[in-house]
């Protein structure tokens, strides 16, 4: 009797050690916030565009860590849907077309002759890569700008224009060498005769 | 003595012995060739930022001047090689493996060849290390091996490393190019006097110059130059590719590795190029900036491979014609030698600072690869690899794209020497792999980089606007408390004369409290407004109009003009006043609903309250008898009037409600109407969207008519409508709005350069023609903008 008193006893005690100890670690390590809607933001693109349907990409972290579909981002395109996968361990889903489709990098270019100086476009930019003033001349900051569209629209004299970023040497990659040179030689001789 | 005390020399893991041909271009000596007529300057020639132009177009520049600033840490200004004029400064060939164009300046050499005025230093010893440091960095010396860092950022890379070793790199291990042996074979005596200015800025303990053992008389030659100094070593190694890597080199010389991803400088090394040591010869002990270099000419397909001393700048073509290019032999031109360099797209393109071999070869000579077969895994390429990486592994992950993998098998300490590719015998292109996922990765790290930037400036961004808010409504309220103080304070004034002279004639007086109520904002009649405006404006009219003739008071136009505008005036006011008079003798009197007399109430009780406190501090701490009496009064009067208040005031609630239901209906059927008219542009055809349209417009109007009803079942006087065209903008008059836009822009410059004209006295026809022409343009865009707009308003 004694023996079983002793193990409940002992049990009883080890419990509420280790519950003390749970508890002081929940309080004392407690993490601010929400990590895994950091870690999504941290995935997106960033291009502030909302053609997910969110303003912003934060929204959209949040909407996802709320179990949203992964597939809403065109600007981030498959590679983003891919890491977003790899993250929250989900499946991989084809591009929601709903929402636009994969272009390549973008920058908006105010063509400036036309530019009345409205400063509406300048309202319209999430992160602030559009200089001017009323009445004055704008220009985008191609540096800053993330290709979001978003300042488009509002101009009253459509003098804004999404160009595709140029290649230049410096961001110019190389290719990596064409599938089509894995074949063997004597196909290849046969193929040039 | 260096060959009394030989040093102890290392090997290096794998390394090939690819065929030399080194000796073709070695029979010549350093030749000079002829001026080229233009030279195309790079504004990037180097690692780092772009160079900024600091010429104009049309400039005439002497050799030697400065004609593009360092714009940042790591960067490189550019001289002019000769005497002539700058003629253009835009994108132009360059010598890339993207073929593609980069920023230069152009400058057609006019043949003087006349030097600017030079700074030479006799005794550089009596200047500080951070003195020449400027000096090099002034004369645009980056590496001329083929990285091309900036060589003074490169001797500072690690301020805090006590450097005590310096590497000269004489191997030049690539087969075919010889720029570097002959450097050493003819130009010994400036190299080590090179050595000597780095010995002073460095003040390393041993110096050591690794020359392959393939280059005897360019051994010799350094070893009768170094002499008798006991600091300064030649040392001799076999010959083997790629000796001349510059972690390959250190690690022969003194057997220590370079960590993966740091610098020579993080073990107290640094490794320099013979090339760059005769620049920096050339831009101390002469004072010359960097603007010539040794390039080796050859190939096959040249009839006279040689070294040349060129400008930089120099067309590719001009070389190879004086090197005797047989364009029919000529199958690829190479920059660099044969295993690390680039096929070149465009014979047009310059040499630059770090272009250290030209190779024109033949068919036979640089044979186009072979196709490539699947990898055996025979694992030959592992036992070349210089650096001990897994180059069998890095190709698969490369072909999976696995980035993640890739970094971790330390892709990046990859030198690209290309022996993985050159023992394959699947003849897989393996550096053309490992380049690619390399620059993939540097995409993407930018691209991290980028969208983290944007972020934090979005984020930025959001703060500020919150914070502008927040500005706005703490502005706005502290607006509204003071106006409403204000306003209780001057009704309180102005009751207190209307209650003890009622009979006084306060309408014919016009006191100040029913001007303030005339003014309030619902009590301005849109007509008024108007009225209120056109009295301003005229009044505006008039001062301007004084203003100018007191500027010039010969101006018998504005003289007449006076008078009138005078008269316009005192019309104006004259309206707006009678115009408010009516109001002001009508509106007050008789509050004509339940809400005014709600607000009345109100402002009553607030009143008497305002007052009862004004009492209650005139009365003080004792208040006297009469006082009290006084006291007791008024705060019966302000209860009452109190009381009388919330009954009426939650009257008005409901009806108010209402309203608002009956407004918001309205928005969304509104909304839903758009919705589906949408889509119904969208597919025309869909029966079930136009029937749905019609319930929808249905419900639109039934909610119109509600609203209506609930307006005029309000209590509340209807709000001014002002009527704004919310009906998005179209195609066309969008189009015809910019257009009359542009039109009127073109014409105001046409007028503005006609007056230009006949300031200049010159010509003014032409401009006049244009006048003319901007004027027809701009009357046609305001006719069909006018008609576009009638032909909107009769639909």
């Amino acid at each position: 009797m004694s023996m079983i008193l002793t193990a409940v006893l002992v049990l009883l005690g080890l419990a509420l050690i280790f519950g003390a100890i749970l508890g002081y670690a929940a309080i004392r390590f407690k993490v601010e916030g929400d990590p895994i809607v950091d870690q999504i933001n941290d995935v997106l693109p960033q291009t502030q565009c909302g053609q997910c349907g969110h303003p912003g990409c934060k929204p959209y972290a949040e909407g996802i860590a709320n179990g949203e579909p992964i597939n809403k981002c065109p600007p981030g395109g498959e590679s983003t849907i891919q890491a977003l996968a790899d993250l929250l361990d989900v499946e991989v889903l084809p591009l929601d077309a709903e929402h636009g489709e994969e272009k390549p990098k973008m920058v908006a270019y105010i063509r400036e002759a036309e530019c009345i100086g409205c400063t509406k476009c300048i309202q319209a930019c999430p992160v602030d890569a559009i200089l001017g003033a009323a009445k004055q001349m704008h220009t985008v900051i191609t540096d800053e700008c993330t290709g979001c569209d978003l300042c488009v629209e509002p101009c009253p004299v459509d003098c804004i224009d999404m160009l595709p970023l140029p290649t230049t040497p410096q961001n110019w990659k190389w290719d990596f060498p064409l599938p089509g040179a894995a074949v063997i030689a004597t196909d290849a001789q046969r193929g040039a005769a | 003595m260096s060959a009394a005390s030989p040093i102890r020399i290392w090997d290096i893991p794998g390394g090939i012995h690819p065929a030399e041909n080194k000796h073709q271009s070695t029979q010549h000596g350093i030749e000079t060739p002829p001026l080229p007529k233009q030279l195309i300057l790079p504004l990037q020639q180097h690692l780092g930022a772009r160079a900024e132009p600091a010429v104009q177009i049309g400039e005439r520049v002497l050799k030697g001047q400065l004609i593009a600033e360092a714009s940042g840490m790591i960067s490189c200004p550019l001289h002019a090689p000769t005497s002539g004029t700058v003629t253009a400064i835009g994108p132009a060939p360059y010598p890339h493996a993207s073929g593609l164009e980069e920023w230069a300046i152009t400058l057609e050499v006019d043949g003087q060849d006349e030097w600017t005025e030079l700074a030479p230093i006799t005794n550089y010893r009596l200047l500080e290390a951070a003195t020449l440091l400027e000096v090099i960095r002034q004369a645009g010396i980056s590496g001329l091996g083929g990285a091309g860092f900036p060589t003074s950022v490169k001797l500072k890379a690690r301020p805090e490393q006590k450097i005590h070793t310096l590497i000269i790199n004489g191997t030049e291990c690539e087969p075919y190019i010889t720029a570097d042996d002959s450097a050493m074979r003819y130009r010994a005596e400036q190299i080590v006097a090179g050595i000597e200015i780095l010995q002073h800025i460095l003040h390393p303990e041993q110096v050591l110059i690794g020359i392959e053992d393939n280059k005897p008389e360019a051994i010799a030659a350094m070893r009768a130059a170094v002499g008798e100094r006991s600091a300064m070593q030649v040392v001799v190694f076999p010959t083997k590719y790629p000796s001349g890597g510059e972690k390959q080199l250190i690690q022969i010389l003194t057997g220590k590795e370079v960590p993966s991803g740091g610098l020579p400088a993080d073990i107290g090394m640094v490794c320099q190029n013979i090339g760059t040591l005769l620049a920096i010869h050339d831009a101390v002990l002469l004072g010359q900036p960097l603007i010539k270099r040794i390039t080796t000419l050859t190939g096959d397909a040249l009839s006279h491979p040689t070294n040349v001393e060129a400008l930089i700048g120099t067309p590719i073509s001009h070389l190879l014609t004086f090197a005797g290019l047989q364009p029919e032999r000529l199958y690829r031109l190479v920059i660099g030698g044969p295993m690390m360099g680039f096929t070149l797209q465009s014979t047009a393109a310059p040499i630059i600072k770090t272009t250290n071999c030209l190779l024109a070869g033949t068919q036979d000579e640089l044979p186009p690869p072979p196709p490539a077969q699947p990898c055996i895994r025979c694992g030959l390429c592992a036992e070349a690899c210089p650096a001990e990486l897994l180059p069998q592994q890095l190709h698969f992950f490369a072909l999976g794209k696995d980035y993640d993998q890739l970094k971790r098998q330390n892709l990046f300490d990859c030198i690209e020497c290309g022996a993985c590719s050159y023992v394959c015998p699947s003849s897989i292109p393996l550096v053309q792999y490992y380049r690619a996922a390399k620059s993939d990765i540097r995409a993407l790290d930018l691209q991290q980089h980028k969208s983290d930037h944007s972020k934090q400036r979005f984020e930025h961004r959001q703060e500020r606007l919150q914070r502008e808010a927040e500005q706005k409504e703490r502005d706005r309220q502290a607006r509204a408390e003071k106006a409403a103080r204000l306003k209780a304070a001057k009704e309180a004034e102005a009751a207190k004369p209307s209650t003890e002279s009622a009979n006084s004639d306060s309408a014919s007086a016009e006191p100040d409290v029913a001007r303030l109520q005339a003014q309030k904002p619902s009590g301005l009649s849109p007509e008024q407004k108007q009225l209120k405006i056109a009295a301003a404006t005229a009044q505006m009219a008039l001062k301007k109009a004084n203003k100018q003739l007191a500027a010039n008071p010969d101006n018998t136009d504005l003289q007449a003009q006076i008078p009138e505008l005078e008269q316009a005036a005192r019309d104006a006011q004259e309206a707006f006043d009678k115009a408010q008079g009516e109001v002001a003798t009508q509106p007050t009197a008789e509050p004509s609903a339940g809400a005014d007399d709600a607000k009345k109430l109100k402002i009553e009780a607030a009143m008497l309250r305002a007052n009862l406190k004004k009492a209650e501090r005139a009365a003080g701490e004792n208040p006297s008898a009469e006082q009290q009496a006084e006291l007791a009064k008024l705060r019966e009067e302000a209860e009452a009037a109190e009381a009388r208040v919330p009954a009426t005031a939650t009257a008005k609630k409901p009806v108010d409600e209402n309203l608002k239901k009956a407004k918001l209906d309205l928005a969304m059927a509104r909304a839903a109407v758009k919705q589906t008219e949408r889509e119904l542009a969208n597919n025309p055809e869909d029966a079930a969207l136009q029937a749905q349209l019609a319930t929808q417009q249905h419900s639109f109007s039934a909610a119109e008519q509600a609203l209506h009803e609930a307006e005029n079942n309000s209590p509340i006087p209807p709000p001014e409508r002002h009527k704004v065209d919310k009906k998005p903008v179209d195609e066309t008059l969008r189009e015809l709005k910019t257009n009359l836009a542009t039109s009127k822009a073109d014409f105001k410059r046409a007028e503005r350069e006609l007056q230009a004209a006949k300031d200049a006295d010159t010509d003014t026809a032409p401009a006049q023609e244009q006048l003319t022409a901007s004027r027809a343009k701009l009357d046609a865009a305001a006719k069909a903008f006018a008609d576009y707009m009638a032909s909107k308003e009769t639909d």
